[in-house]
């Protein structure tokens, strides 16, 4: 009967409670949609810093990721094939590229760039490229004198496909090394960064044109989901010799690593500011509705209901309200993240500013089981606890002072 | 056998600065299955006396004892598990749970004694039944007349077989007709079940159906009669 009772107590007034359970769905779909609107904004930045060429892990010689000179490449590689071979779980992928910095020129402009010496079929399934040309075609192996440049680097050189692109660069001789190519194709990436920074050409053209052997830059991995970039390059790194280093994509992008560690505590610190503007209400409500019922709380103590009893019936409103604002709260964040799950939120307005953050164009909310448990913990808990003080409140009253109250 | 037992009660109120005394010096004792009335002009004292006996307030000085159990240093969980078993109250307003309907009100004392359900409500029904409200059970207090929401109160004051049952001007928001039949109702369950009622009233008609009558003034005692 006490639930009971507490269920009927909320109903007492129906408006008030209408105005407070509108407080609380407001607040819980705010932090529902807007935690999801940043998770996806996050997920987005980490897709984005994973398919622009960094992937989950990268092998190098040591000291490459610090200083990315030629002197820094890998001579042996065959170490670490067998080693990717070894540690690698089933579903990944990986592709050797060389990369370096160069110049790009033609008649009107020069510009620094990276020159990027692929293998055009396995980078296809590791990195962005393989699906990025809009315009011209894709390299193919043997394509030594074919060249991939980004649109917003076209547009900058003013030039077009099957035009002339001169490329230099320092070669293993620490001569300069330079190689005409023939702009094959053009792609678009998700940052015109992106598609002013990088140069794409086949591995055996960038080799040839930097004397560089068979030597490599860099080994990218690309692993299924559900694996852990960690446990694998820990398992790499137990397998090659000191000359090497294996680092994971949190390691090679370190600023978006300290972003998202950042975006994590900002999310709750998010709950805790919408909550405390959802508490003021529910502590302001369940005080009134108690003040206005002193005098019954008299009378049902002087039945013999004890100040616990009193504290349990007034938590029990405030559970039935909060969960009552709970569900209701997160069918409309999950219905809102559900309504823009297809389309997304395009930025393209903002997209300079979403561009220094590694964001893309379009935002697609993403709702993640851990922040959407946080939240309604959140809520929850914090709530019953705020409805603690108007509880124990009614609970201190005399029974003679309750009775008499006006 | 007295069932209530006051020996040399004093109580004072604090109001800001002013000291009221509300009772000095009272010593009352009520035998069981006594019709009581504590009458007496407002302020009076009585409906102290009635709270102190009831265990809603307590006394500065002196001994309560109901039904062998001592007030003194009893702790507020003490004297609630008193009032819940011991002690049955109907007020003069504000008596009902207004969600509760008239069975649940009358459960709600059996509730917190651990009463199974089904007792419970089969007790509820058959006190409702016994003071005359065979069929409404499920009435809200909004759907009942001020006759009828005192019968309920006075049903949830007496299912619990309480040792005394303590009314503060049950009669004053009645008109006569209705307040004669709730007093009748009392007499009743006074004379049939030996149930012990206590009154606080300055109406006269209570006091005519008391069979003892103690006149306080001013905290005192000041006569006490029993009726013939």
């Amino acid at each position: 009967m006490f639930l009971s009772l507490a269920w009927r107590n909320i109903w007492r007034n129906p408006r008030r409670t209408a105005v407070i359970l509108v407080a609380i769905v407001i607040g819980v779909w705010c932090m529902v949609f807007l935690g999801a609107l940043m998770r996806g904004m996050m997920v987005e930045m980490v897709h984005n810093g994973i398919a622009t060429l960094t992937g989950h892990i990268q092998i190098h010689h040591k000291g490459y990721n610090a200083d990315p000179v030629i002197e820094n490449s890998m001579r042996d590689p065959e170490q670490a094939f067998k080693a990717l071979e070894k540690a690698l779980p089933p579903g990944s992928l990986w592709t050797a590229r060389v990369r370096v910095n160069a110049v790009a020129n033609n008649a009107r402009h020069n510009a620094g760039v990276t020159l990027v010496g692929i293998d055009p079929r396995t980078e296809a399934k590791v990195s962005f490229i393989g699906k990025a040309v809009s315009d011209g075609e894709y390299l193919k192996q043997g394509d030594d004198y074919g060249i991939l440049v980004g649109h917003a680097l076209m547009e900058k050189f003013e030039t077009r496909l099957g035009h002339k692109l001169i490329m230099m660069s320092q070669d293993t001789g620490k001569q300069i090394a330079s190689r005409a190519f023939r702009i094959q194709g053009v792609y678009r990436a998700e940052q015109r960064s992106t598609e002013k920074l990088y140069v794409f050409v086949t591995k055996p053209a960038a080799q040839a044109m930097l004397k560089m052997g068979s030597s490599l830059s860099e080994i990218s991995v690309l692993l299924p989901e559900g694996a852990s970039p960690a446990a694998v390059a820990a398992k790499l790194r137990s397998l090659l010799p000191k000359s090497f280093e294996v680092l994971t994509w949190r390691q090679l992008l370190p600023i978006l690593n300290g972003y998202l560690e950042m975006m994590d505590s900002f999310v709750v610190i998010w709950y805790v500011v919408v909550f405390v503007a959802m508490g003021f209400g529910i502590v302001n409500t369940t005080l009134m509705a108690v003040f206005e019922r002193i005098r019954e709380f008299g009378l049902l103590k002087s039945l013999g209901l004890k100040p616990g009893g009193i504290i349990k019936g007034v938590m029990a409103e405030s559970f039935f309200l909060l969960v009552i604002g709970l569900a209701l709260g997160n069918a409309l964040g999950l219905i809102s993240v559900w309504a823009l799950s297809f389309h997304g939120i395009d930025l393209s307005a903002l997209a300079q500013g979403a561009e220094y953050f590694g964001m893309g164009r379009v935002i697609i909310p993403e709702v993640h089981l851990k922040d959407l448990v946080t939240a309604n913990l959140v809520v929850f808990v914090l709530g019953l606890l705020v409805s603690l003080y108007p509880a124990a409140k009614a609970a201190r009253f005399t029974p003679v002072e309750a009775l008499g109250h006006t | 056998m007295s069932i209530v037992q006051c020996d040399h009660i004093y109580k004072t109120y604090h109001q800001g600065r002013i000291e009221v005394q509300a009772l000095s010096d009272v010593s009352l004792a009520v035998d069981k299955g006594g019709f009581v009335a504590l009458s007496g002009p407002s302020g009076s004292g009585k409906t102290t006396m009635l709270n102190i006996i009831g265990g809603l307030d307590l006394a500065d000085s002196g001994q309560v004892v109901v039904d062998g159990n001592s007030f003194e240093q009893m702790s507020q969980s003490q004297l609630a598990d008193m009032r819940l078993n011991k002690v049955g109250f109907v007020f003069q307003s504000y008596n009902l749970v207004p969600v509760l309907s008239a069975v649940e009100n009358v459960e709600f004392v059996m509730l917190l004694q651990g009463v199974p359900a089904d007792e419970r409500r089969a007790r509820a029904r058959k006190i409702l039944d016994e003071v005359g409200l065979e069929g409404k059970y499920d009435r809200r207090p909004r759907e009942l007349s001020g006759g009828q929401q005192q019968r309920v109160a006075v049903a949830r004051a007496i299912v619990a077989d309480p040792a005394i049952v303590l009314a503060d001007e049950p009669t004053a928001n009645l008109d006569s007709k209705t307040g004669q039949g709730l007093l009748e109702m009392m007499r009743q369950m006074n004379q049939a079940k030996g149930v012990t009622f206590i009154f606080s009233t300055h109406d006269e008609m209570v006091m005519d159906f008391a069979r003892r009558l103690v006149v306080i003034r001013d905290g005192q005692v000041v006569d006490d009669q029993i009726k013939g």
